[in-house]
């Protein structure tokens, strides 16, 4: 038992201290997983997490795939903006085997990302909103949610588990259907956002309820590695995309936003404004799509069109030696990172020049910052905890891999 | 703007720990160095507070099973990052399967916490000192350590996947 809690208790009257449990199915965890909580009336006392209610052992089956089929459980890390998951994993194997992308292919995928990660950020804000009892303005969003779903259904046939893009670039070039549904979100999603963002961002309702819940100091936040929308709340501007730059995206101009009391207003704040951020970027991007192929030349890993593997004897025998697994692979350890929906995605990833990974860790944000909740929450209402753990958005899928 | 890069960092860790620093690599940018297990926790104590250094990021906590490797079966890689210089680097150390202990690095990083008990959990590497190492993604009454290479993943009836047909011999694991 800590000193905290027996401080706590100490100077509670027993008969008030209550042991509740938050989760495992509450339905504001957003997932599965639980907290144990000490309460003395309103007032938290004490928690404690139990995780991995959804563990799928990623990594145990990441070493028995071959590199292409890695990238579906990627999908299922943070399922609310898996396309950042599939290009993340995609771009690190393309550094291992050392592969030059075509600029549109990059700049292909910076659209894509962008794109969830404005799903990833609306969905988590409107669910701020959620459980701070505002209905309405979690259905705003969905219909524009709902057309960033059908972008990547143009490119991938999915909605929800991507698997977008293939190692080496996309399946599929966009189509006209997609450069028309782009350019029409372009045009009608400032317009949407800025009036979901009117109901919440200056609501005094929402105000008095968010500003103070949950708050983290920068240098607690360092301290346990946060990263994303959350580090930044707490007034630290590290962005991958800034630090280290990939896929292109030093070419374009945007800011990172930060907060100030690292609190549950900021962090909502943090992402409303990247998602104005992400849309400069998008339409930089898309302005200045290079003409080009959407996939880099890159035979023994990008599988051959069917009709070709039916017609061509050199498409017959890549087919053959991907889907076998027959690909020589350089030795080597990699890291790579991107920004996320929740903060630095990493691929640890270590070849020992065999068909699967001899190992591959993923550095999953939301496992990394979710570790704070108790600390963030303690002292605070039960009301204000249920605000903090949507509002640092934790997705089951990332947390437990 | 003079900033560090690996070189600097390795020259730096070599002179303040010339005897544990037991080898060095660079890889995809990222500088690797080998350090004696003892030290590691001193060392990354040291990264962190040397002003010119400022290693101020744990980026993660990985362990690695190698089985053949007599003495030197397990490691542990904590991958840092200087934002200041924008350098990553990992530090490494090994264990021999019989003795399976290292330093916590709670006392620096309050977010090795979790990263320690997935390492535990997963490899049954004990870190010394940690407040609460316990199984973290697994269950409690789990009895074995489930990333470790001789629990291979069962596929009973493929044939096609074989390593024995792609010139990899995993029958010794």
């Amino acid at each position: 038992m800590s000193q905290d809690l027996k401080d706590a208790l100490q100077n509670a009257d027993p008969a008030n201290i209550a042991t509740i449990n938050f989760g495992p199915t509450h339905p504001s965890t957003h997932g599965i997983f639980q907290n144990i909580l000490k309460v003395d009336g309103e007032k938290i006392i004490s928690s404690e997490q139990t995780v991995g209610y959804i563990h799928r052992a990623f990594e145990k089956l990441a070493e028995r795939r071959p590199y292409n089929q890695i990238t579906p459980i990627t999908d299922r890390l943070n399922y609310c903006s898996s396309p950042i998951n599939n290009i993340g994993w995609e771009m690190t194997v393309e550094k291992l085997i050392g592969v030059d992308i075509p600029k549109r292919v990059q700049y292909m995928r910076v659209i894509i990302m962008e794109l969830a990660r404005i799903a990833d950020h609306l969905i988590c804000n409107s669910v701020i909103g959620v459980d701070a009892g505002a209905l309405t303005s979690f259905f705003y969003p969905f219909s524009e949610r709902e057309k960033i779903y059908e972008l990547y259904e143009e490119l991938s046939g999915a909605r929800l588990t991507t698997n977008v893009g293939r190692i080496g670039g996309f399946e599929r070039d966009f189509n006209p259907l997609f450069h028309q549904k782009l350019k029409s979100f372009l045009k009608t999603f400032p317009k949407a956002f800025e009036e979901f963002d009117s109901m919440l961002a200056r609501n005094r309702i929402f105000m008095d309820r968010t500003k103070g819940a949950g708050p983290i100091s920068a240098e607690r936040a360092l301290s346990y590695s946060f990263s994303g929308p959350n580090l930044r709340a707490a007034g630290v501007d590290y962005d991958v995309r800034v630090m280290s730059p990939y896929s292109s995206y030093e070419d374009f101009d945007f800011i990172v936003p930060v907060g100030v009391n690292g609190d549950t207003y900021d962090r909502f704040m943090v992402r409303q404004e990247e998602i104005r951020q992400s849309l400069r970027i998008i339409e930089q991007a898309y302005n200045n799509l290079p003409e080009g192929d959407y996939k880099a030349d890159l035979p023994d890993f990008y599988l051959p069109p069917k009709a070709d593997v039916y017609n061509n004897m050199e498409a017959l025998i890549y087919h053959f030696k991907i889907v076998m697994g027959e690909t020589e692979l350089p030795v080597g350890e990699v890291y790579h990172a991107v920004e996320g929906g929740n903060g630095e995605l990493g691929y640890y990833l270590i070849s020992d020049g065999g068909r699967t990974p001899y190992r591959l860790q993923f550095r999953r944000p939301c496992f990394i910052y979710y570790q704070a909740y108790p600390e963030m929450i303690k002292g605070m209402p039960i009301s204000d905890a249920v605000l903090t753990l949507s509002s640092i958005n934790v997705i089951a899928g990332e947390l437990d891999a | 703007m003079d900033k560090k890069n690996n070189q600097d960092y390795l020259a730096a860790i070599q002179a303040a720990f010339s005897a544990d620093v037991l080898a060095h690599e660079e890889t995809f940018g990222i500088l690797n160095v080998e350090i004696s297990t003892a030290k590691i926790h001193d060392v990354i104590a040291w990264l962190q507070q040397e002003p010119s250094l400022s290693v101020n990021y744990l980026t993660n906590i990985a362990g690695i099973h190698y089985p053949e490797a007599a003495g030197r079966e397990f490691a542990v890689v904590y991958q840092l990052h200087s934002w200041k210089n924008n350098v990553r680097l990992r530090i490494k150390g090994y264990l021999p399967k019989e003795d399976l202990h290292i330093a916590t690095i709670t006392n620096l990083f309050a977010g090795a916490n979790w990263m320690e008990r997935e390492t535990y959990d997963f490899f049954g590497i004990i870190f010394d000192g940690h407040p609460d190492l316990r199984r973290i993604l697994n269950m409690d009454d789990m009895d074995y350590f489930p990333m470790r290479k001789e629990y291979v993943l069962e596929d009973a009836t493929r044939e096609d996947k074989d390593d024995r047909f792609f010139g990899r011999n995993n029958n010794e694991l």
